[in-house]
């Protein structure tokens, strides 16, 4: 018997077929079916799920997390972070390569894969490494990790450092029409950092990494993108300046996407007041006047994604002095939340524009085919939102093996309440 | 946190107020006159336990907290961890942990990361008291200094303060330049540009300036504070030699005339004479360096009475 669910009574939003009303959506063997008016006759033969007062949206899917599978399983596996990433509202997520081994071949993208079907939650679309072991040296075999089902490649971390190498990355990458994903950083201008450079670095005593050196990276970038034709997309943007290259590309005309972190729309370098490592990240939590641009730029287009940059670290290496403690949060269950409570009920965003940034943009970026829509013959993968669904984040009760957030205890209006993988429900708040 | 005596940890200069400030220096001033006697004991902090817990080196700040406590007849216990908490295997938390299981009164800890103080305050029972967390603070010292500037000034309130050297890496400045500014003086900062970058002059609202050089700094000042210059500094490239910094950075006797005639000179030490500091001035009568030390133990009495349950004088 084909198996059938009817999402009754919701309110539809896809940003690819302008879809922003009431409608009812069947669901037929993990696609789409249909789309069909409220005041239709329900079937029958379908089992159906009243979405009265929700959004009914495409899968959300997270271009950037860390899930440390294989390598750093204390930290998480890929079946913990799948587990977080529904919880979120995540249906598909997409791991940096900065495992252990590195992400540089076809066997661990290939295992990586394997390891996701296994625990048969979201959908793990793994990025493949620019160069072998990410060392910045020789490029990584890119063409055989897309055949294993890489949909990116990027030295995450370590940034690759030499303009020559990067655009030989660019240009080869373009033969397997993948994206190169930069974290924009120019080392030499953030090395010992543990914050942004500023007033605040000065006043906690702390070695500041300095936001020129992301401009610089992401100057450098869109000049060999420029040049090359390459994609290249901007991982967690975060200053004023890397912001306003961005802008200036764009108008360009060149093959320019970012995505921006919850964290970086949400706090400032004001949290690291007090020390606690949850607030140690990269790039670094920035002050006012980079929010004011983070933000202006989520309202005017010029970023096309939210990605968590979810970084889960054992309680033990995060209790350590700020100094020595690692950098990055986890982020794939606060994510929602916090664009609910910053961005859309402060009214910097619509609904539509927030499912544009968690899903129809991230599928584009990556090429994600059939996801990101919900139109007929699409995979039925589908975020539920219930934009005034009061809530408290415990990481107590977080579904990752890792507990370092900075948002514990914090209180959410809106959430995502049901996720569906390919026409499965996997997640039910 | 449930904590008795929450408000007695000294985490930093900061957050105190001016009040509280004149507060530490005033019960200070009380105990002064203790370690001029023949006896120099008394029993105020008898039956109290205090752990010196210090991650980096340090002969003077431990020695002096040490005689502050055995002069109040306190216990006192010196754990030096120079090898850091990941090498060992255990945490920063862990370490306080297990030793604040044994009921101190008080913590004074040391360490070269900012924030360590901040870290052990939120989890231990125990007072904890900052004796230098990396380029944070180094509340002790700057109140010490403001004692000496005290005695020899006879207030703060209006005076010119040049503070001279690596600015950015000093827990000796910062400490220093709330306090000074919290007391109404006015503090300029000077050296190599790499070491005093402008945002300092935002650090706190009012009264303190960036000097476009060491001279305008020293020029009409009533003080001279020189900062230490850490030679392992010298990796990171914030300036080319020790030779260079000696030409031109250093205090010489010809800098320090720039000054008013009856300006002090401190220094915070160890020094590096004919580096930060010509040898003519560090032995000059105007250089109060042998004083700070002294103040240090009257400074640090009054603090371990304070973080362990004593009122101040002006409660």
């Amino acid at each position: 018997m084909r198996m059938k669910l009817l999402i009754a009574n919701g309110h539809l939003i896809d940003p690819t077929e302008n879809q922003n009303s009431g409608k009812n959506l069947l669901i037929e063997d993990g696609k789409v079916a249909a789309w069909l008016n409220q005041n239709e006759k329900m079937l029958e033969d379908a089992e159906v799920f009243d979405a009265t007062g929700l959004i009914v949206a495409p899968g959300f899917i997270d271009l950037h997390v860390h899930l440390r599978e294989p390598g750093q399983e204390h930290k998480e596996t890929i079946a913990s972070g799948c587990a977080a990433a529904v919880a979120g509202g995540w249906t598909s997520v997409c791991p940096m390569p900065n495992t252990s081994p590195i992400n540089d071949n076809a066997a661990i993208t290939r295992y990586m894969i394997e390891q996701a079907e296994r625990g048969n939650l979201a959908n793990v679309f793994p990025v493949g490494a620019i160069t072998k072991e990410s060392s910045g040296n020789e490029l990584a075999e890119i063409g055989e990790m897309k055949a294993a089902g890489a949909v990116a490649v990027s030295d995450d971390g370590k940034p690759v450092p030499n303009a020559g190498m990067m655009r030989r990355a660019m240009e080869y990458a373009t033969d397997f029409d993948l994206p190169v994903v930069d974290h924009c950083e120019d080392k030499s201008l953030t090395s010992g950092g543990v914050m942004h450079e500023g007033k605040l670095s000065l006043l906690l005593g702390l070695k500041g990494m300095h936001a020129l050196a992301e401009d610089l990276d992401v100057v450098r970038d869109i000049i060999l993108a420029k040049e090359t034709g390459a994609h290249i997309h901007i991982a967690h943007i975060s200053t004023k300046g890397a912001i306003e290259a961005v802008r200036r590309a764009k108008n360009e005309g060149i093959n320019i996407t970012c995505e921006v972190t919850p964290h970086h729309f949400t706090l400032t370098d004001k949290a690291v007041e007090g020390y606690d490592t949850n607030t140690k990240m990269s790039p670094p939590l920035r002050s006012d006047e980079h929010l004011e641009a983070i933000l202006e730029s989520i309202k005017d287009g010029t970023i096309d994604a939210i990605a968590t940059d979810h970084a889960p670290h054992h309680a033990d290496e995060k209790n350590l002095e700020y100094d020595s403690a690692p950098f990055g949060i986890i982020g794939l269950e606060t994510a929602i939340g916090l664009a609910f409570n910053e961005l859309v009920h402060k009214g910097i965003v619509d609904l539509s524009r927030l499912v544009e940034m968690c899903s129809t943009n991230p599928a584009k970026i990556f090429k994600l085919k059939n996801r990101g829509t919900l139109r007929a013959g699409s995979i039925a993968d589908i975020t539920i939102l219930d934009p005034d669904f009061d809530w408290t984040y415990r990481v107590s009760e977080s579904k990752s093996k890792s507990k370092n957030s900075p948002f514990n205890n914090w209180n959410f209006t809106g959430a995502a309440v049901m996720t569906i993988v390919s026409g499965k429900v996997v997640y039910r708040k | 946190m449930n904590k008795p005596f929450r408000r007695r940890d000294l985490l930093g200069i900061r957050h105190l107020s001016a009040a509280e400030i004149v507060g530490i220096l005033d019960t200070a001033e009380n105990f002064r006159e203790i370690n001029q006697r023949e006896i120099k004991k008394v029993p105020t902090l008898r039956g109290k336990t205090i752990i010196n817990l210090f991650f980096e080196n340090s002969t003077r700040t431990r020695t002096s907290f040490e005689l502050a406590a055995k002069r109040l007849s306190a216990d006192s216990v010196n754990i030096s961890v120079l090898s850091s908490a990941i090498t060992k295997g255990e945490t920063l938390i862990d370490t306080a942990l297990n030793l604040d299981a044994m009921s101190p009164d008080c913590i004074v800890v040391r360490h070269s990361s900012a924030g360590v103080p901040h870290q052990l305050a939120k989890v231990s029972k125990a007072a904890i008291v900052n004796a230098g967390d990396g380029a944070n603070e180094h509340p002790t010292q700057a109140l010490l200094d403001a004692m000496t500037i005290r005695e020899h000034k006879k207030k703060i309130k209006g005076l010119n303060v040049a503070i001279v050297g690596d600015i950015l890496h000093s827990r000796v400045a910062r400490s220093n330049i709330h306090l000074l500014t919290k007391l109404g003086a006015k503090v300029c900062v000077a050296g190599p540009k790499p070491l005093v970058p402008n945002d300092f002059s935002h650090l706190v609202e009012k009264d303190l300036f960036v000097s476009a050089n060491i001279e305008e700094a020293i020029e009409g000042a009533d003080v001279v504070m020189i900062l230490r210059i850490q030679r392992e500094r010298q990796d990171s490239a914030f300036f080319p030699t020790l030779r260079e910094y000696a030409i031109h950075y250093g205090l010489t006797q010809e800098r320090l005339n720039l000054a008013k005639s009856d300006a002090i000179v401190l220094h915070p030490g160890p020094m590096n004479r004919g580096i930060e500091i010509a040898s003519e001035v560090a032995d000059s009568s105007r250089s109060l360096i042998l004083d700070q030390v002294k103040y240090g133990v009257a400074v640090r009495m009054a603090v371990l009475y304070l973080a362990t349950g004593g009122s101040a004088s002006n409660e």
